[in-house]
């Protein structure tokens, strides 16, 4: 039972830090459809800061800083220049595969995966429990979560970035400078998406082409299906991922097949979207442009 | 300002051709030239010289007739999903989901394909397998328009999410049910295979290039023929442009919403028969992955007309085809970097140059009425959400 906690926990990390991205993006009117994005460029950056440093420490200094300057990419081109969000959303979730698997090659020269990097936890081969809770990340996964509710709904700021997702006009009236939100809602949540990629290249110790493989898409629909608010976000992401820990322990019963439980995530945000049971209706001014 | 130029019809005419022109052409001119500036860095970087590179992407490409058929193979998947993105951005709607709607007309084409006896005449296997993959990639575009159109659900969620679904329900399948065994493909399909181009021009011998091209190039005039010739047309472009405005004048939104992403589908559906009827004739895990997001380029890049999508098409199968030919030089990854770059520069440069050029016209250089500049700024916001400025 502890060891299913922990091994959820560990699956929930990412998740959790890249839907606490995902909510201050959405909540401020950016579309996160970069969460899969940043979260690669995370976990490169933290793979090269890693090994050329010897300090996991660094890795994850420098996974937060590459996940920064794409968020600033992102927010040049739909905040400074209004560029469609969802164009240039899938355009960053490319460009993160080209440049990681460019650099990888010129780095490491493989096409493949990174050599072994430091990361936490002695080294030693998994030992399960306490390997997993060697990791500060996932202290810091649950952190963030609580962090971004408490920026939402207790801070100015917050109360900021509420006001430019659901009401920018308003809020411009009263002086809020909407865009300098917007800016900086974006940063953090590259920054904080990057961070979970960092924890994954960190726990394998190494990285590996496309080794987010659709995590960001699932922090999203934790962000959806969670309705937008931390609370629930995080109850989300934590039922994601106890599904698929039940998965892989139960794996060699074949009670059910694996595509279905990857499946889970999707199908309820789209149920949630559709508004079987209480709809999931997102920030008013979500995906808008403003002056 | 001035009176609506009503009494000067010819010049008008001529005006709104140049400036529409201008305003086609330019953006994906300026985003290809700062590709070129990128893929000129990175091949620098990976210590190369640019000349050289691009020398042996156009020799590998359509310097010879292999390479000249491939790059025809490529850009027939990549017209379908190209012509899917653009109708839908045409009404104002973005379909990501492409990507499983290919894999799913591809893969009821084959269980068309198989389910028929050997020997079935062409005539009659080769529609079947069309209609087959049309209802697939149809299926799986109907599911966000109805979810649209009914709830307000937004498509573009629900299409990445179908995107997944719908890949782990097929792979699920065949993985299962009807793979050939140490593989992740289908047996061969009994009937509705067509000709490689190679069978009538013997010099594309060897390179996947068959005859879906043709398919392709007929799709895109019935898009165009949907598009500017049809009532449903007319009211697909009507909502693209203000559904508001649509709907006073009686159109009815969410129909013509569920309509456009199940024709969108269909588009992405087709496309599935490059691969399998065309090429390996089963139908395999994961053929056309990436089809569907490149699709998103060649739309962009194409300006949402069935034109501009195939010659787009054309240009990113060479991209795609070239990268292969200068892996020795520097790796074809580069080649997903610049398609991100032209994805991102045409979509930011698209409203800049809009920007740039109603400013050049209103500040009296292009010295043109201000009626043209307002039926102008109306006529070409094709970008599905309007950059609302508020």
């Amino acid at each position: 039972m502890i060891a299913f906690l922990i091994q959820t926990l560990r699956i929930a990390t990412p998740y959790l830090f890249a839907a606490a991205g995902g909510i201050i993006s959405e909540r401020a009117g950016i579309i996160a459809l970069t969460l899969e994005g940043f979260m690669l460029t995370g976990a490169f950056c933290a793979a090269l800061g890693s090994y050329y440093t010897g300090s996991p420490w660094i890795g994850i200094l420098a996974g937060a800083a590459g996940g920064l300057l794409a968020a600033l990419l992102h927010a040049l081109a739909t905040i400074r220049y209004r560029a469609d969000q969802v164009v240039v959303g899938i355009a960053m979730n490319l460009l993160a595969v080209g440049v990681t698997r460019f650099f990888l090659r010129l780095a490491f020269d493989s096409s493949s995966n990174s050599p072994r990097i430091p990361g936490f936890g002695g080294g030693q081969v998994r030992s399960g429990v306490l390997s997993s809770l060697a990791n500060p990340l996932v202290w810091f996964g649950i952190l963030c979560m609580f962090a971004v509710g408490w920026v939402l709904y207790r801070t100015p700021f917050g109360l900021r970035v509420r006001a430019a997702g659901e009401k920018p006009e308003a809020a411009l009236s009263v002086g809020v400078p909407v865009r300098r939100v917007r800016w900086l809602a974006v940063a953090v949540s590259g920054a904080s998406a990057a961070l979970a990629g960092a924890y994954l290249a960190l726990d394998q110790h190494q990285f590996t082409d496309g080794m987010t493989a659709g995590r960001g898409f699932i922090a999203l629909a934790a962000v959806i299906f969670g309705k937008w608010d931390p609370k629930r976000v995080t109850i989300a992401c934590l039922l994601f991922a106890a599904a698929e820990t039940m998965q892989i322990r139960l794996q060699s019963l074949q009670l059910v097949p694996s595509q279905f439980v990857e499946m889970i995530p999707y199908v309820l945000t789209i149920v949630a979207l559709a508004g079987v049971v209480g709809r999931a209706v997102q920030p008013a001014a979500l995906g808008k442009a403003v002056d | 300002m001035t009176s609506p130029p009503i009494d000067r019809p010819a010049s008008d005419r001529a005006a709104r051709v140049r400036v529409a022109l201008e305003e086609s052409i330019l953006p994906p001119l300026v985003a290809l030239v700062i590709a070129a500036v990128v893929g000129d860095v990175l091949i620098i970087v990976f210590g190369q010289s640019p000349g050289d590179v691009y020398r042996q992407l156009l020799e590998g490409t359509w310097g010879n007739a292999y390479g000249f058929g491939q790059v025809i193979y490529k850009a027939t998947t990549l017209t379908f999903t190209g012509l899917a993105v653009a109708l839908g951005i045409r009404a104002g709607l973005f379909n990501i989901g492409a990507e499983s709607q290919l894999a799913s007309g591809g893969f009821l084409a084959a269980l068309i394909g198989l389910a028929m006896p050997p020997g079935t005449p062409a005539l009659l296997a080769v529609p079947a397998c069309v209609v087959a993959a049309a209802v697939g990639g149809g299926v799986v575009g109907a599911v966000p328009g109805a979810l649209k159109a009914r709830f307000g659900a937004s498509e573009v969620i629900v299409t990445i999410m179908l995107n997944f679904v719908v890949l782990a329900l097929l792979n699920f399948i065949v993985a299962t049910h009807i793979h050939v065994s140490e593989t992740l493909h289908t047996p061969e399909i009994h009937a509705g295979a067509l000709p490689r181009l190679a069978a009538v021009l013997p010099m594309f011998s060897g390179s996947a290039a068959n005859t879906t091209f043709l398919l392709a190039l007929a799709t895109a005039a019935a898009v165009w023929w949907y598009l500017f010739g049809t009532r449903p047309g007319y009211e697909l472009r009507a909502v693209g442009l203000q559904p508001d405005a649509a709907e006073y004048g009686g159109v009815r939104v969410g129909r013509v919403w569920a309509r456009t992403m199940l024709l969108s589908g269909v588009l992405a559906g087709l496309g599935g028969l490059n691969y399998v009827l065309g090429y390996k004739h089963y139908y395999e895990e994961g053929f056309g992955t990436g089809s569907g997001f490149l699709g998103i380029a060649v739309a962009l890049v194409g300006r949402n007309h069935p034109v501009g999508v195939v010659i787009a098409a054309l240009l990113f199968a060479t991209l795609s085809q070239g990268a292969l030919a200068v892996n020795a030089l520097v790796p074809k990854q580069m080649v997903d970097v610049l398609t991100a770059v032209v994805i991102i520069a045409v979509a930011t440069a698209v409203p800049e140059v809009r920007r740039a050029l109603a400013a050049a016209r209103s500040s009296g250089i292009g010295n043109r009425e201000s009626g043209i500049d307002g039926s102008r700024g109306r006529s070409d916001s094709r970008f599905p959400i309007p950059d609302s400025p508020s």
